[in-house]
């Protein structure tokens, strides 16, 4: 019977592929869960883009969301920012989509002129998952833009800092892309012209040999001036500052090569070693391209202004009134409606809080607030709207003044990598050698002394040893990113290696925030049970629906005389029973309150209550376990130490769990663990845990949505990937082992073409094939065994 | 003989337009998203033509 009930009616939302609820919305003989999906259909077949749906089966997003307001996009003040053209007929503007996800989407977005033509263009960058919208001002105006994306089911998401910052990043790939082809440009050509030198030329071919020397010069001083024009800065620089870095002896060798082999030409006593010049830096390049390659769009750099709204409404003699946020002052009386976010620490003046402060502290169960209460701000109002009274400006409020911490100004202290303290051995030995080499031959002949110190320094020159790093850590980065661990840069890999202390955040870090168990006390049939599923489903609550999820029932039966109280509980009809869930208060009895209960009642009968409690994710257990093994485990949490025992035993020691932890008390206690000598790495999910994040040696967010706002941090974690962290880890440690092997493979290749250069007896020959094969073994060892140790650790 | 040194010009110059041809499409920025346009281009004219018979009679609601 059920079987067939199931088969014979469509299950999930023809647009979002949600369960259906019930009693299910209908349109065109399409079943939605929602009136939202079905308002974006409507909109879609009216227009004609029903091949939405074609091209993939339910390609929408859920549409449950409060709709959002956007009046504060028709103050000019505030879009100013937001826009990245405007003249008096058209407008350009770029927004992040975050519900971007299959070719439906690109499609869609790339058709909007079909629902208004007053939309000229739309390009979408699926990567980045923004759309860029050219539009007629005069007959559309922002906001209705943005209120036509929000209608089809695509709201951009609209926020001070993230604006900001897409303006700057592009153009520094772009330009090393621009060097690289530069590079290879005369790479190329210098290498045909230079073949005729490798084989030798006959007696009646010499007069070319100048005629290509000369060619070969020219096309070296673009890569000389432009493409390794980076080096030569950052060698200075450094220099400058006392320090030996590896693009000190690069530079060197670069310039060396250049002016020996100009002399060289001039003079016509040979051809130099133009080809070994260009393909070095070319091959340079190419290693620092793969080093900033970034696998994913992910931002690494929010505050807490991308999680707040770029305006906010404030009720001023009567009138409402968007006013950006930074123009926000003390005593401002303002209006945030359902599903909107307290930008400041207000006190509620007028309307029922119910706030959800999961963005700060990873709790997605609503806190109550009554009237004349304070309210922090970072929550987020789920019914109805209010009214507040700010106390204190957006900057200053008890999360936000988090940010003016010293901590935060400035720039992190740069990791330090394996390759910045072996090159500063490197220089000293190689100059010493050089100069030996120099001072030995001058005595005897001075010719012989210039070749020998100049050969020293362009054989030496480590590009193989400039590339290990590069190529070990971009091919576990991708390993890594595969894997749903997803690294802000390479040299965080060296520092995950190094760790030897790991802190938690508990709620939405160890514990599993969509998944929560239920523990129930009391009676109830398999059949009450199903009662309890279907009347449960209606009901939008957290708990519902995670008590939905928990009793695992497919849907039965439908619901007469539905309704809810928002937050304290649901009534209805199922198959000729009378079910009341919610709070004690709303079933009218007298109960205590511990945790989050749900308390059932079938045909004015208490039968008991669900408790719900928290589960560890995934595989936690395990993972403490291994961790504890080399590594010191902390527990920093933001609650009441009622958990206290459950989690003991995953940890050494009681005082290495700290229980009613203020953002700044987190932030300390990381300190704390440094000023001990300690590496530290935090795992935390919140706004609440910024500080530490950004304190630790290495801090990493831990989502169960990548495209969701994380605070920044050096490394974001899908929460799915939680218990692959000892791998992780022990996968980092490898990497520096396989740089530390490379290391030594470039160190002998140079040793065998310092025992020729010594002599003064280099062949521009011997270098021009010696720096190639060098290159090519280090790049094939690193990308082979760094493969080879993921295979070890499970994660290829 | 000389013959060379008219090859050798035309080569490196083709190799020029090539190289220009790059900086051009690298400022248009047709190398900043590798992805869309290979799904862009799937889209074929199916769609299209159903629109095309009912555009007109949908510009005037909107």
């Amino acid at each position: 019977m059920k079987e067939n009930l199931s088969l014979s009616v469509a299950t999930v939302c023809y647009h979002c592929g949600d369960d259906l609820p019930t009693a299910p919305y209908v349109a065109d003989d399409k079943h939605f869960c929602c009136l939202g999906c079905k308002g974006v259909y409507q909109i879609l077949s009216s227009h004609n883009l029903s091949s939405y749906y074609v091209f993939n089966t339910v390609p929408g997003a859920s549409q449950k969301k409060a709709p959002q307001h956007f009046d504060y996009l028709d103050e000019p003040a505030i879009t100013a920012d937001l826009i990245d053209y405007a003249d008096d007929k058209t407008t350009v503007i770029t927004l992040f989509v975050p519900s971007v996800h299959c070719s439906s989407c690109i499609w869609l977005l790339e058709h909007l002129h079909k629902i208004n033509p007053d939309i000229s263009q739309s390009r979408i960058d699926f990567p980045k998952k923004q759309v860029s919208i050219t539009f007629r001002n005069q007959l559309i105006s922002l906001r209705q833009v943005v209120e036509l994306l929000t209608a089809v089911g695509y709201e951009p998401l609209i926020s001070l800092q993230d604006v900001v910052k897409k303006q700057q990043s592009d153009h520094s790939e772009r330009n090393l892309v621009s060097k690289i082809a530069v590079a290879g440009f005369c790479v190329g050509n210098v290498m045909m012209l230079s073949f005729p030198e490798y084989f030798g030329f006959s007696d009646f071919e010499e007069h070319y040999r100048d005629f290509f020397n000369w060619i070969n010069l020219a096309l070296s001083i673009p890569v000389l001036l432009y493409s390794s024009r980076d080096y030569f800065i950052s060698a200075w620089i450094n220099l400058k500052n006392g320090i030996l870095n590896l693009d000190f002896p690069l530079a060197l060798g670069i310039a060396v090569m250049f002016v020996r082999s100009a002399a060289e030409i001039i003079t016509k006593t040979g051809s130099g070693f133009i080809d070994t010049l260009c393909s070095l830096v070319f091959f340079l390049l190419i290693g620092k391209w793969m080093q900033q390659r970034t696998y994913r769009y992910l931002s690494f750099e929010r505050d807490y202004r991308s999680y707040f709204p770029v305006a906010v409404t404030v009720i001023k003699d009567g009138k409402d009134q968007p006013v950006p946020l930074n123009e926000l002052k003390t005593g401002d009386r303002i209006l945030i409606r359902s599903n909107e976010i307290i930008p400041a620490d207000a006190i509620l003046l007028k309307g029922e809080a119910k706030l959800d402060f999961s963005f700060v502290t990873g709790e997605s169960i609503a806190v109550d607030k009554v009237l004349g209460e304070m309210v922090y701000a970072g929550g987020r109002q789920i019914c109805g709207a209010i009214e507040l009274e700010v106390v204190k400006p957006v900057s200053q409020s008890y999360l936000t003044k988090l940010w003016n911490n010293e901590t935060f100004e400035g720039h992190k202290n740069p990791i330090k990598t394996f390759s910045d303290t072996a090159s500063k051995y490197f220089s000293i030995i190689l100059l010493f050698i050089a100069i030996t080499a120099g001072v030995f031959w001058v005595s005897s002949d001075l010719n012989k002394a210039v070749a020998a110190f100049t050969a020293v320094l362009i054989i030496a020159c480590p590009c193989a040893l400039a590339l290990s790093s590069p190529f070990t850590l971009a091919a576990v980065l991708s390993i890594f990113d595969k894997n749903k661990f997803y690294l802000k840069n390479t040299a965080v890999i060296e520092e995950l290696a190094r760790i030897n202390t790991i802190v938690f955040d508990k709620t939405g870090t160890i514990t599993n925030p969509s998944s929560n168990g239920f523990q129930f006390t009391g009676s109830l049939t398999e059949l009450e049970k199903q009662l309890v599923s279907d009347l449960a489903r209606n009901s939008g609550h957290p708990l519902s629906r995670e008590l939905v999820k928990w009793l695992d029932k497919t849907p039965l039966y439908p619901v007469d005389r539905y309704r809810e109280q928002v937050g304290r509980g649901i009534s209805g009809k199922v198959n000729g029973h009378e079910l009341k869930l919610g709070s004690a208060a709303f079933l009218g009895i007298t109960a205590q309150e511990k945790g989050s209960v749900v308390h059932i009642m079938v045909d004015s009968m208490y039968c008991g209550y669900f408790l719900s409690e928290q589960r560890w994710r995934p595989g936690f257990k395990q993972l403490a376990l291994t961790l504890a093994r080399k590594q010191d485990l902390h527990l920093l949490s933001g609650d009441l130490d009622h958990e206290r025992n459950l989690l003991a035993p995953f940890f050494k020691g009681s005082q290495q769990l700290h229980f009613k932890q203020s953002p700044q008390n987190k932030l300390d206690y990381i300190r704390h663990l440094q000023n001990n000598g300690s590496k530290v790495m935090m795992f935390g999910d919140g706004l609440n845990d910024a500080g530490a994040l950004r304190k630790s040696d290495l801090g990493i967010a831990v989502t169960d949505n990548i495209n969701n706002f994380s605070p920044g941090c050096d490394a974001i974690l899908d929460g799915a990937a939680f218990e692959k962290i000892p791998q992780f880890i022990s996968l980092a440690k490898d990497a520096v082992k396989v740089i530390h092997m490379s290391f030594v493979i470039s160190v002998s290749y140079n040793a065998v073409g310092l025992f020729f250069a010594v002599q003064g007896l280099l062949s521009p020959l011997m270098a021009a094939i010696l720096m190639p094969v060098s290159t090519a073994t280090i790049i094939l060892f690193t990308s082979i065994t760094a493969r080879l140790y993921a295979h070890k650790n499970k994660l290829l | 003989m000389n013959m060379i040194y008219m090859l050798l010009g035309f080569s490196i110059i083709i190799a020029l337009i090539f190289l220009i041809a790059f900086f051009w499409a690298s400022k248009t920025g047709q190398h900043d998203d590798l992805y869309t346009p290979s799904v862009r281009m799937l889209f074929d004219d199916d769609p299209e033509k159903e629109a095309e018979q009912k555009s007109d009679e949908d510009h005037p609601n909107v």
